[in-house]
């Protein structure tokens, strides 16, 4: 039996998160060198994955399965296809900057009159216990394995959510737990919710199969020996795409996204919506499509509609934002949209750009709410007004979080451009309507990004923001690397689409569908 | 012999009454060896009241938790030994003249009542938790049960340090009971298990040591509510002796199916009217509703369940539905299998009301033990799923979900027992607030509770959740998954409120203090939160366990 590598890439954070969580209370310093250890480890292991993975082999690789729970039919089955490579690739790489970015955030609280201590050690444990579960979502093949973590992972985040939340808020302390509580209830409950109709769709699965396994569930379809009538089909394909959207986040689900971001810290809301929202959109692309092709297929046209309105209104919510992290929130669920909208077109470039876009997303969101996290912590407030002139006395500070802002709005050059201009280009070859109405969302984008900048980094200088101080060593090794991969990316992605298209072929092949031909004129 | 048999235990003597006169004794056959768990129960039970009469006051308590624990490891091995000898599958059969079943469920909810009893005796035990009244260290229960509460009497005990030791021998007769509930095979026997069960935890509710006029209202409004119901469940079983000519389970299955047409002369008005078994059935499926506490006849839970000392509530709230659950399973799978049809639509409607009403009611609770008590009907209704599933593996799924429940339930109360400000237990919710900051493992502990009682991954919970919801889908009760799944998500709620209050609450100056218990209860905790991983993970072996264990002998 080879090296069970996936097992490992999984069980490596979640070590980590034990080991990190036993670190005696005193000695908190050593505890976050042991989780940012521990979250390289993972790097390593997620670079090994990425190097052992043939684009062109076979569908899924690495795989590894042993019988779990004999009696629910549940395998312990792992594999990765392109897909699940990339997104793993993602999460072990954006894990060590969240840890970094918010090596000082959960450090004891001091006030004037008392020193409140605080878990520190827990914090970091829970962010790898976070990075654990999703790249287990990430790798499993087998319904209910993937069911597990994908419900499990919300314990983890609820505590990062509730319990460390961000320091900079207007109201008293008391004012600030009782939002932040009511955000992470908000979290939890949506999510569970989505999670629990999903479980009646999975047992549905089950009756219908008699497995939970994807390969064995394949090869039945292969042989007819799968008799699912419509209607079920359709309902259970329902079941599952509800969990996803609430997870994605897809308008109207998407009011707990706002929420959580808010008032998570800006690590926490990175993790949140860089990482654990693309097992949302993952699982669509691998679970919904795969298991249910002709029920994606029949609630396409409501999913684009649903998809377009995400862009629109989450756009122009962002504009109309006063807190930058609600901003970033609102400008994640219109880029959701798009990455929807791009899997659901059922085209080639639509869905290799919707696995790109998830990517890109990751690091530009990560890169931008990063930098706007330590502003925020300069200056103790979220607020778009209390900033002025920051360019003038942070320059650094300010050029960092421009060139995330401008990753944001897809900029040329910079990596999410080359997704979202793919998402484009294959939703406009299936549905040329619905491609022109979301390119709106791309324009908005250019405003709330450049007004954002505006009010905060240029005119004059505020008086509370004269005395900010420019990036530390720590936050440069945060945004630097970031910055890098996103121009780099943004030049040449070939890499990153050569171990993707293979993937989506086997997609577009599940939802048994074909790009439509290109229709030239005839020359005369 | 012209006389009907009644019951061949029971009556044995009236019917071998030769007709000349005389009497010509005919002693019954008991399987000894195979009742045994049972009989090593009662023989201890019996030697409690004994010690409880002999033994000086000072050495009662070590001599009945020693006495105690000692039986019930011994039925608990003596059920393993009838397990491994293969009554639970292939030797399965009725045993002491067709009023026990030694089966595979029966050996099941045996063994999981005896852990869980021995479990919760370890918390009846405890005696680090309450401040030493008098230089004396004391336990849950009142110093002297009979004085009235306030009186002098009262304080002359608490001054001498006596305490009710008696409560041993108590919980080792509802021991007994609760064992012969699940395995009996015949209506009487199983209204005399009931009410020897029943009666000693009527006592027990009412022993609290604080809050001794709650605990005696509350028990109080146990035993009336629960004499009513046993009235009703006596009625019932009348009605189905006209309708069937017999008691026994399997002779009442051969009636509802059509197999004996036989007709006894002094039943012939009756016998075979579809009536009375209707009427007589619903009448004892009341009965056993309202001992598992489903809705609407569930409600003497909250206030037993808030009222009772919490070490006995534990044990009330696992081993008595565990017990009831078997009962209810015997009932509908061995006696009534032939009416499927008729009992399916009503209980398909009692697991609804009984799922949406414990979980929605539960949200308004202020007080932990009432919210517990409202989660374990909300609990109830999901087990019924199962139960209505009339499937094999709907047995097995109820087998693995009582097994999961019944320890999360007294690990809970056990937690519960901790929480003391100066009026003893702080059950108000308020006062938990903040507990995660002051006593991380403790709120740690409970958290772990609560998210296998909602049921999220890698818990006990989920586990026997899953496998019940599976079965019920199988049995094609689809739309009980569906509106089990949206109870689910209402009862997460107020789990996650209690999470929300321990962890991310201020706490409060005046707040309660966590004790730290003795081993016992550190035992009972530490167990609860074991098998909750455990079976959250690996559940493989139990759920095997559970199919062995899931056909009913009849």
């Amino acid at each position: 039996m080879s090296f069970p590598l996936l097992t490992a890439t999984a069980v490596l954070p979640a070590a980590g998160a034990i080991l990190t969580a036993a670190v005696p209370a005193a000695r908190r310093t050593a505890a976050k060198w042991l989780a940012l250890l521990f979250s390289l480890g993972t790097l390593v292991l997620a670079a090994v994955v990425l190097v052992r993975f043939e684009p062109n082999g076979d569908r899924y690789q690495l795989t590894e399965s042993h019988t779990w729970i004999k009696d629910f039919g549940v395998h312990y089955e792992l594999g990765v296809d392109g897909i699940g490579v990339a997104l793993i690739a993602l999460t072990a790489l954006l894990i060590p900057f969240v840890i970094v970015a918010g090596w000082k955030d959960a450090d004891p609280l001091e006030t004037k009159d008392n020193k409140r201590w605080r878990p520190t050690q827990g914090f970091f444990a829970l962010i790898l216990m976070v990075e654990a579960m999703v790249i287990i979502s990430f790798e499993a093949t087998d319904v209910f394995l993937f069911y597990i973590f994908f419900e499990a992972m919300l314990i983890p985040m609820y505590f990062l959510i509730g319990g460390f939340g961000d320091r900079a808020h207007s109201g008293t302390d008391e004012a600030a737990a009782t939002q932040r509580s009511y955000a992470a209830v908000k979290f939890l409950l949506y999510n569970l919710v989505g999670g629990l109709i999903m479980l009646a769709a999975v047992i549905g699965l089950y009756t219908v199969t008699g497995t939970f396994s994807l390969s064995e569930i394949a090869e039945l379809r292969a042989n007819g020996g799968l008799e699912m009538s419509t209607n079920v089909e359709r309902l259970l394909f329902l079941g599952f795409f509800f969990a996803f959207a609430v997870k994605a986040p897809l308008w109207p689900l998407h009011t707990w996204l706002p929420n959580a971001m808010g008032e998570a810290t800006a690590p926490v809301a990175v993790l949140i919506t860089a990482v654990v929202d693309k097992v949302g959109t993952f699982a669509m692309l691998r679970f919904c499509l795969q298991l249910f092709p002709e029920a994606s297929k029949w609630a396409t046209p409501a999913i684009l509609v649903l998809a377009l309105i995400s862009i629109v209104y989450g756009a122009l919510l962002a504009v109309g934002q006063r807190d930058i992290k609600r901003l970033v929130a609102y400008a994640s669920i219109s880029h959701f949209g798009f990455i929807i909208l791009g899997i659901f077109a059922m085209t080639s470039q639509g869905q290799s750009g919707a696995t790109l876009y998830m990517v890109n997303h990751g690091i530009s969101t990560a890169a931008l709410m990063l930098v706007a996290g330590f502003l925020i912590s300069r200056r103790g407030s979220r607020l778009i007004a209390d900033y002025g002139g920051v360019q003038k006395v942070a320059p650094v500070l300010a050029g960092t979080f421009l060139i995330g802002g401008l990753a944001t709005l897809s900029l040329p050059g910079l990596a999410p451009f080359v997704s979202e201009f793919l998402v484009l280009v294959g939703v406009f070859a299936a549905y040329p309507v619905v491609g022109i109405i979301a390119t709106s969302g791309i324009v908005l984008a250019a405003l709330y990004v450049l007004v954002l900048y505006q009010r905060t980094m240029t005119g004059p200088v505020k008086a509370e923001v004269s005395g900010m101080k420019d990036l530390k060593a720590r936050e440069l090794t945060v945004v630097v690397p970031l910055i890098v991969l996103l121009i780099g990316l943004g030049v040449f992605p070939k890499p990153l689409t050569d171990i993707v298209n293979p993937a989506v072929t086997h997609t577009m092949h599940d939802v048994n569908k074909q790009d439509p031909k290109p229709e030239v004129e005839a020359a005369k | 012999m012209s006389t009907v048999s009644v019951h061949s235990l029971w009556t044995t003597l009236a019917a071998d009454t030769p007709p000349g006169g005389g009497l010509k004794f005919q002693a019954p056959t008991i399987e000894y060896a195979q009742l045994s768990p049972i009989l090593i129960i009662v023989g201890a039970a019996v030697l409690a009241v004994l010690v409880e009469a002999f033994v000086p006051r000072k050495g009662r308590y070590y001599a009945q938790l020693f006495l105690s624990v000692v039986a019930i490891a011994a039925a608990f091995a003596a059920i393993v030994g009838l397990a491994a000898s293969g009554f639970g599958t292939t030797k399965a059969h009725i045993a002491a003249m067709g009023a026990i079943a030694v089966d595979g469920p029966a050996l099941f909810l045996q063994g999981t009542i005896l852990l869980a009893s021995l479990v919760a005796v370890f918390t009846f035990a405890e005696r680090k938790l309450d401040p030493e009244a008098h230089g004396n260290r004391v336990d849950s229960f009142a110093a002297d049960a009979a004085a009235v509460p306030g009186s002098d009497a009262e304080k002359a005990a608490v001054k001498a340090g006596f305490t009710t030791t008696e409560v041993f021998p108590l919980a080792l007769f509802a021991i007994a009971g609760l064992l012969a509930f699940p395995a009996a095979n015949d209506l009487l026997t199983l209204f005399i298990a009931l009410e020897v069960f029943s009666l000693p935890l009527y006592l027990l509710c009412a022993v609290a040591r604080r809050k001794r006029l709650m605990s005696q209202e509350a028990a109080v409004k146990y035993f009336l509510l629960g004499a009513f119901s046993s009235a009703f469940l006596l009625f019932g079983i009348a009605l189905i002796y006209g309708y069937a000519g017999s008691v026994s389970y399997a002779k009442i299955a051969d009636v509802v199916d059509g197999t004996t047409q036989q007709i006894s002369p002094a039943l012939a008005g009756t016998m075979g009217n579809d009536a009375l078994l209707l009427i007589g059935m619903a009448l004892i499926l009341m009965g056993l509703l309202f001992k598992v506490g489903a809705v609407p006849f569930h409600m003497w839970t909250p206030d037993v369940y808030q009222g009772a000392p919490t070490p006995v509530t534990g044990f009330m709230a696992a081993a008595t539905k565990v017990a009831a659950f078997g009962a209810l399973l015997r009932l509908l799978y061995v006696v009534l299998p032939g009416l499927t049809w008729d009992w399916r639509p009503v209980m398909w409607g009692v697991a609804i009301v009984t799922m949406l009403g414990g979980a929605i009611v539960a949200i308004t609770q202020t007080d932990i033990k009432r919210l517990l008590a409202y989660s374990s009907i909300a609990h109830g209704g999901f087990i019924l799923a199962g139960v209505i599933a009339a499937t094999p593996d709907g047995i097995s799924s109820v087998l693995f979900y009582l097994l999961a429940y019944s320890f999360v339930t007294i690990g809970a109360f056990a937690v519960v027992t901790l929480v003391r400000d100066a009026g003893g237990e702080a059950t108000h919710l308020s006062k938990w607030a903040g507990l995660g900051r002051r006593s991380p493992l403790v709120a740690a502990v409970f958290a772990v509770f609560l998210l296998a009682f909602a049921g999220i991954p890698l818990t006990s919970g989920f586990a026997g959740k899953f496998a019940v919801f599976k079965a019920a889908a199988e049995g094609g009760a689809g739309v009980l998954v569906v509106v089990g799944v949206l109870s689910s998500a209402v009862a997460a709620f107020f789990y996650i409120r209690v999470i929300v209050l321990m962890f991310f609450s201020e706490p409060k100056a005046d707040g309660p203090t966590v004790a730290v218990p003795s081993v016992l209860t550190t035992t009972a905790i530490g167990v609860g939160v074991a098998v909750t991983l455990v079976l959250g993970v690996a559940p493989q072996y139990f759920l095997d366990l559970a199919n062995q264990a899931g056909i009913f002998v009849r």
